[in-house]
């Protein structure tokens, strides 16, 4: 459904004397329909950078990104084309709170949502389904209708985030830390809802976190990137039991554990 | 058993907030226990809000409004008598207690460091502030011994902070706030904003510290369970204001009694195949107001066991196994 291939994009820096930082380099990956993807990494290793390109929001230096057989970077450049793009593609980011607008009430970004699929968001068609996608996240629309951001905690942000998913229906969706703000013990019941949509719709996700505990967990597969490659690649169970590069070993070996315990 | 080093008995710690003509009162400590004995390092874990890093204060004693210390004994042991810290002004504690019998290292303490100043200058701005005469030459050189002892390069002292990575920085400043050799470390989160590499490292020179007695006790607070696992000897779980459950670490992770501290450790993800059999479970539901707590236990709303009992009387702390206490009415009549 998605191919990633030979991705470059090298960020100049400078006026007088260039510096250049290549933050991806030569990637190349795939992503079949109902398939969760992870993209492990440190900070600085590439991973929303690749994010930010497959989303279109950001041009490569070099590669293509081909979704559904057309090049992203390419054959869609029509508004019409990139709305109906943004349609199968979507995005949940970080920190929800900077996803809203905070002068709006939360109605807001799920009635976009509604208008995106085409239909007319104050009819009761509307309501209808926005109601079915809040409860559906676990989430009772009378307590956040009419609420602003603020009103809501992070959980309830991020939930209504992945609600708006739910009514767009993507078949694609680029969750970039879409729990690291969220408390362990709710954590899970956020990244079930991916699963939740993969069975569903088939929806596809790339999610893209530095928690390799996490990834092992929701993932189908993993991709391990270092300085802007992909260094290893795999079923979660192969990533850990076998990881080829030096990068994934350390990584593995630093992860701290519940139940083993280090010797310090 | 000795009383320990540190004792802290039934302490309250509010947050009050003026609200227009009414006062909001965030009660983020509320009735806490707890005991620290020599050669051990106690891990506190808990979601955000759950009173972690108000409960370090309250041991150091460093109460400033908005919050506001309510009740409770705070006592420490100083090698041949104790002293009880809530009965101290600020400036007594400052004097004779913060830095040399207790330090905190608080939250993301490592940018802190002003990053014009070299970490030699740092190093005696913070000697200066706890004694009167100070011999620059004689703080340097135990600094660099300390780092020596730490696995840190001496440069590091002649170096800005800027020019340290978030690792190295995190370890100076645990090697900056021990100079005085205190007998109690607290460090808040000292590890969270680092990547697993740098985090192991961490963790590695904090044991370094407990190993060669430069400190004889720690208490080691984060939300992060499989770390705090990896240090400590024994952990407490808190929820809301309260301590619920806490044992050796081995028990409590392997078998937790309090229902908050079972759903707590189901909910995290391990690089471990057994967690992928088992599944990861969550807590439905939200933690409590604090302004406004549930009566009776602090955790009925969300529990799948409540009885009537969990919903009018709050339960006290029972010593189920050996070293093994939980707050939990499911254990109180058997």
């Amino acid at each position: 459904m998605l191919k990633v291939k030979n991705l470059t994009k090298i960020y100049e820096l400078g006026f007088i004397s260039k510096k250049r930082i290549v933050a991806v380099d030569n990637v190349s990956f795939e992503v079949r329909s109902s398939e969760i993807v992870s993209l492990v990494g440190e900070s600085g290793s590439g991973k929303t950078t690749t994010a930010k390109i497959i989303l279109r929001l950001l041009p490569p230096t070099s590669g293509n990104v081909l979704f559904e057989n057309k090049d992203v970077w390419k054959d869609v450049r029509r508004r019409e084309d990139r709305i109906d793009y943004w349609r199968k593609v979507h995005a949940v980011f970080q920190d929800p709170y900077s996803s809203y607008n905070p002068f709006y009430t939360i109605d807001r970004v799920l009635k976009q949502g509604v208008k995106l699929i085409g239909i007319n968001p104050s009819s009761d068609k509307a309501d209808e389904i926005i109601n079915e996608a809040l409860e559906y996240v676990g989430l009772n629309p009378s307590e956040v209708l009419g609420k602003y951001p603020h009103q809501l905690s992070g959980g309830q942000r991020q939930r209504v985030m992945i609600a708006r998913c739910w009514i767009i229906k993507p078949k694609l969706i680029l969750a970039d830390e879409p729990v690291s703000m969220i408390d362990a013990s709710m954590r899970v019941s956020i990244i079930e809802l991916f699963e939740k949509l993969k069975k569903s719709y088939g929806s596809s996700t790339i999610f893209i976190t530095h928690d390799m505990s996490l990834a092992y967990y929701i993932s189908d597969r993993i991709l391990v990137m270092y300085k802007g490659r992909i260094v290893d690649e795999g079923s979660p169970d192969d990533v850990i039991n076998s990881p080829e590069h030096e990068y994934t070993k350390r990584l593995i070996a630093s992860v701290p554990k519940l139940y083993q315990k280090w010797t310090l | 058993m000795s009383s320990g080093l540190l004792n802290v008995i039934d302490v309250a710690a509010y947050y009050k907030q003026q609200v227009g003509a009414s006062v909001k009162t965030i009660k983020a400590v509320d009735g806490v226990d707890l005991f620290l004995y020599e050669k051990e390092i106690l891990g506190i874990v808990g979601e955000s809000g759950s009173g972690k890093s108000t409960l370090a204060h309250v041991i150091l004693m460093n109460i400033k409004k908005p919050l506001e210390f309510i009740r409770g004994t705070v006592r420490i042991y100083t090698g041949n008598n104790f002293l009880n810290l809530n009965s101290m002004s600020i400036e007594e504690l400052r004097a004779r207690v913060w830095g040399k019998e207790i330090a905190l290292i608080p939250q993301s303490a490592m940018n802190a460091l002003m990053p014009t100043l070299k970490i030699k200058r740092i190093i005696l701005d913070i000697v200066k502030s706890h004694q009167d005469k100070v011999n620059e030459e004689d703080v340097i050189e135990k600094a660099t011994k300390r780092f020596r002892e730490l696995g840190l390069p001496e440069k590091a002292i002649d170096m800005y902070p800027f020019e340290l990575s978030g690792g190295m920085r995190q370890r100076t400043v645990i090697a900056v706030a021990t100079l005085l050799n205190p007998r109690i470390l607290i460090a808040d989160e000292p590890s969270s904003a680092l990547d697993v590499v740098s985090q192991r490292m961490v963790l590695k020179t904090f044991y370094d510290l407990f190993r060669k007695n430069i400190i004889k006790s720690m208490i080691f607070i984060s939300h992060d369970i499989a770390t705090v696992r990896q240090i400590a000897t024994d952990m407490c779980v808190m929820y809301a204001g309260k301590i619920v459950e806490r044992g050796p670490t081995d028990d409590l992770v392997k078998r937790p009694l309090h229902p908050y501290a079972e759903g707590l450790i189901n909910s995290i993800p391990s690089v471990e195949p057994e967690i992928r059999k088992r599944k990861l479970r969550y807590i439905p539901g939200q933690p409590p107001d604090l302004s406004n707590p549930p009566t009776g236990c602090r955790f009925h709303p969300r529990c799948p066991y409540t009885m009537d009992i969990c919903r009018t009387k709050e339960p006290p702390a029972l010593e189920v196994e050996r070293k093994h206490l939980v707050s939990c009415w499911l254990y109180a009549r058997r």
